[in-house]
């Protein structure tokens, strides 16, 4: 047994570290730091950054732009960048579509829409939830009816983050309706958000920021060669989706600056016995996860098999974590302050709610282990 | 960076394991518990072929110089198997020893399995202060005398020596007496201890202080959530079981959502204090650097402390009626979490430590 990491891990790491030190630009830090919004220009920009470097993809294969680094190292990249505080990879282009299409897609989807990711010129959105399905995700009813060499698509996603930014949108669809199984019958499908019929309209989240929005689908033209893998296998590309990469979820690094963060700003409170046991319980828990998640690591570079579905701990530990740093940021604020950051500590609290609920719920998360690891 | 025990250590932690299963199996372990001594002589000299008496000691002594990421996979097994033999506390004493220049005089014995020792340490009021210590110790011709009480000495009912923390003017230091009579009793996760009262008793300086006392806590505690891992393990197994066979409304209790979430929270919780004791475990076995060693111990007692009381409270809840039963083991395994939980300081202890460092 040994926890550390190697020399050539550590090596890596300060490399990592000190590159991501010298090209984050400050006023993205500033931004990240402060809680601030973040625009599609700031997002991009990092993006594009990262990719001018040839990092923006590490889990990629090396023919389309990823890096050849070890599952380790792909680790410590994604902790430095959580711990060094920068904007975020938005993950529905470079983790969640091209994985799909690395897997499913045809030769020519590769080509068409790779590089564009890689380079950050599409910027991608994913339409999965519906008004009617959230955790129950298989009961989706936005359908897609073939005609001739298009689908035309009809009805409503819900909870699309990003989408007002969006060239694309990757979908499932219903394209047969009358399968015996809700799971059969669904298909992968690719949109240009530009396509005449789409609409998106916002939808303000209680700190009052647009983030997430409604997309409505009316007879919307999308050409078939848009199908990714084949028709009524969309239910296989999703599940797929949910095995791939999920070794991140728990935000070690970026928790790490959290608490960081916490600590500098709740000094004033260091005398306080109850603040204090409540912030080291955090960090105590924080310390867990991360030997849970190394762990889990350690566990796939030995066996060469994706994590199992306890893996699901790290979302629902990651996320409890997340949440309670930002509460205690919260309570660290002077409650007389209304300066711009008391303000937007105050609002990332109200914010932080939504990530025990997005990506499969943390209930959704317990019946999964409940079920593919405890066989009940 | 590697999780997984070496050969040896799975192969040792095994042995244990099958040893246990055959041998100290519920009913076996009940006899011991109320057994006069309240423990085995024959699982002691068991403990000894195997080699788990020589393990944590140096080898010019007979030992084989290992440490606690050796010693894991054993207290998890003794954790699962609610071992009563006083072994912690004669690897705490005998690793005091093994720091002094007794430790050729007392070592092979205790290796051999022909000695036990227990570490008397805690005084009434001291709560897991480690300075607190009230015992003197004089000079007396060639030797030392012992003047005080130790309250709650784990394993000395069965113990043949103590190593006894005693203050010499302004240091506290460690010695080493044949004075083991106290009044014995049986702890609530039915192990044995005594208070034992030192009137003018016979001792060898062994030499340490403070911080040699604190090291050999921290070793001891890394070890202790190991074996609360252990104790964990069996508390969410026998649930898991329990709610797959456990029938109410025509139908197993497992397939109720309310409690398939309890079930995998105490999972969840006790890969979590797996992870802690990994950790703990590792960093005592690092020289060096008392901070770091002291955050890691400290971080891994309060999440040992925290979980064993959530597991081992869900535990006797979800099996209903049956988990107050002394029948089941589910029940003497909440006592000895219970115990685990609180054994050289609780959460609210270590929390004031780990605040500090």
């Amino acid at each position: 047994m040994d926890l550390n990491y190697s020399p050539e891990e550590l090596a890596f790491r300060d490399e990592v570290r000190s590159w991501l030190q010298a090209h984050l630009p400050r006023d993205l830090k500033d931004k990240v730091a402060g809680y601030a919004h973040l625009s599609k220009d700031d997002l991009l920009r990092w993006h594009r950054i990262l990719a001018k470097k040839g990092w923006v993809a590490p889990a990629w294969p090396k023919e389309w732009g990823g890096t050849g680094w070890s599952l380790v190292q792909r680790y410590i990249f994604e902790e430095e960048l959580g711990y060094v505080g920068a904007p975020p990879l938005i993950p529905f282009g470079l983790a969640m579509c091209a994985p799909v299409l690395l897997r499913f897609g045809s030769e020519a989807q590769k080509q068409r829409f790779l590089p564009r990711i890689y380079q950050g010129e599409d910027f991608w959105c994913q339409g999965y939830s519906e008004p009617g399905s959230g955790s129950d995700l298989a009961s989706l009813k936005t359908k897609a009816v073939r005609e001739k060499d298009f689908y035309v698509v009809n009805g409503q996603k819900i909870w699309t983050t990003l989408a007002h930014y969006a060239d694309w949108i990757f979908c499932l669809v219903r394209t047969d309706p009358n399968t015996g199984r809700r799971q059969e019958g669904i298909s992968f499908l690719l949109i240009d958000m530009k396509t005449p019929g789409i609409t998106v309209r916002p939808l303000i989240l209680m700190d009052g920021a647009h983030e997430v929005n409604e997309v409505f689908f009316d007879d919307v033209k999308v050409p078939a060669e848009n199908l990714v893998h084949e028709e009524g296998q969309g239910w296989t590309v999703a599940k797929y989706l949910l095995g791939y990469e999920r070794m991140n979820t728990g935000r070690i690094g970026e928790s790490k600056r959290q608490l960081a963060a916490l600590k500098e700003y709740s000094q004033s409170l260091q005398g306080d016995a109850r603040f204090r046991d409540r912030l080291s319980r955090v960090e105590v828990e924080l310390m867990a996860l991360e030997i849970t998640n190394l762990r889990f690591l350690d566990r796939m570079r030995r066996t060469g098999q994706p994590p199992g579905a306890d893996v699901s701990m790290l979302k629902i530990k990651g996320t409890e974590i997340q949440q309670a740093l930002t509460e205690l940021m919260m309570q660290a604020a002077d409650p007389a302050a209304h300066d711009e950051f008391s303000v937007a500590v105050r609002k990332k609290y109200l914010s932080m709610r939504k990530t025990t609920i997005y990506a499969g719920s943390n209930e959704i998360q317990r019946n999964i282990i409940a079920k593919m690891t405890l066989g009940l | 960076m590697n999780f997984d025990y070496n050969e040896e250590q799975q192969l040792l932690a095994d042995s244990v394991r099958r040893f246990l299963a055959r041998d100290y199996e519920f009913e076996a372990r009940r006899k011991i518990v109320e057994s006069e001594a309240g423990w085995s002589p024959r699982v002691w000299a068991t403990f000894a072929e195997m080699g788990l008496t020589g393990l944590p000691f140096p080898a010019e002594h007979g030992g084989f110089g290992g440490g606690a990421v050796d010693l894991m996979g054993v207290m998890e097994a003794f954790g699962e198997a609610l071992v009563v033999e006083p072994y912690l506390p004669t690897v705490m004493a005998g690793r005091a020893v093994a720091r002094s220049p007794l430790a050729g005089a007392i070592l092979p014995a205790l290796i051999e399995g022909k000695m036990k020792l227990a570490f008397a340490h805690a005084e009434r009021g001291s709560r897991h202060e480690l300075a607190a210590v009230k015992t003197v110790a004089n000079k007396s011709g060639d030797g030392w005398t012992l003047e005080g009480e130790k309250a709650a000495v784990l394993g000395a009912p069965a113990a043949d020596k103590l190593v006894v923390s005693a203050r010499n003017g302004d240091t506290v230091e460690l010695f080493l007496t044949d004075a083991v009579q106290g009044n014995s009793y049986t702890t609530l996760d039915e192990m044995r201890a005594a208070d034992v009262v030192f009137k003018n008793e016979k001792a060898q300086a062994l030499g340490g202080g403070v911080a040699l006392i604190e090291e050999l806590t921290d070793f001891a505690t890394a070890l202790l959530c190991a074996e609360a891992v252990g104790a964990m393990k069996f508390a969410c197994d026998t649930t898991l079981e329990y709610l797959k066979t456990r029938k109410q409304f025509g139908v197993p209790i497992g397939t109720f959502q309310a409690l398939q979430h309890r079930m995998v929270d105490m999972y969840i919780a006790q890969e979590q204090a797996r992870s802690m004791a990994c950790l703990a475990c590792s960093r005592v076995d690092q020289p060096g650097d008392r901070k770091e060693r002291a955050r890691s111990v400290s971080a891994a007692k309060i999440k040992m402390a925290d979980n064993a009381r959530h597991i081992s409270q869900e535990a006797v809840q979800l099996h209903g009626g049956m988990g107050m039963s002394e029948e089941l083991k589910v029940s003497h395994t909440f006592r000895r979490l219970t115990v685990l939980a609180a054994q050289f300081g609780d959460a609210d202890h270590h929390l004031a430590r780990f605040a500090a460092l």
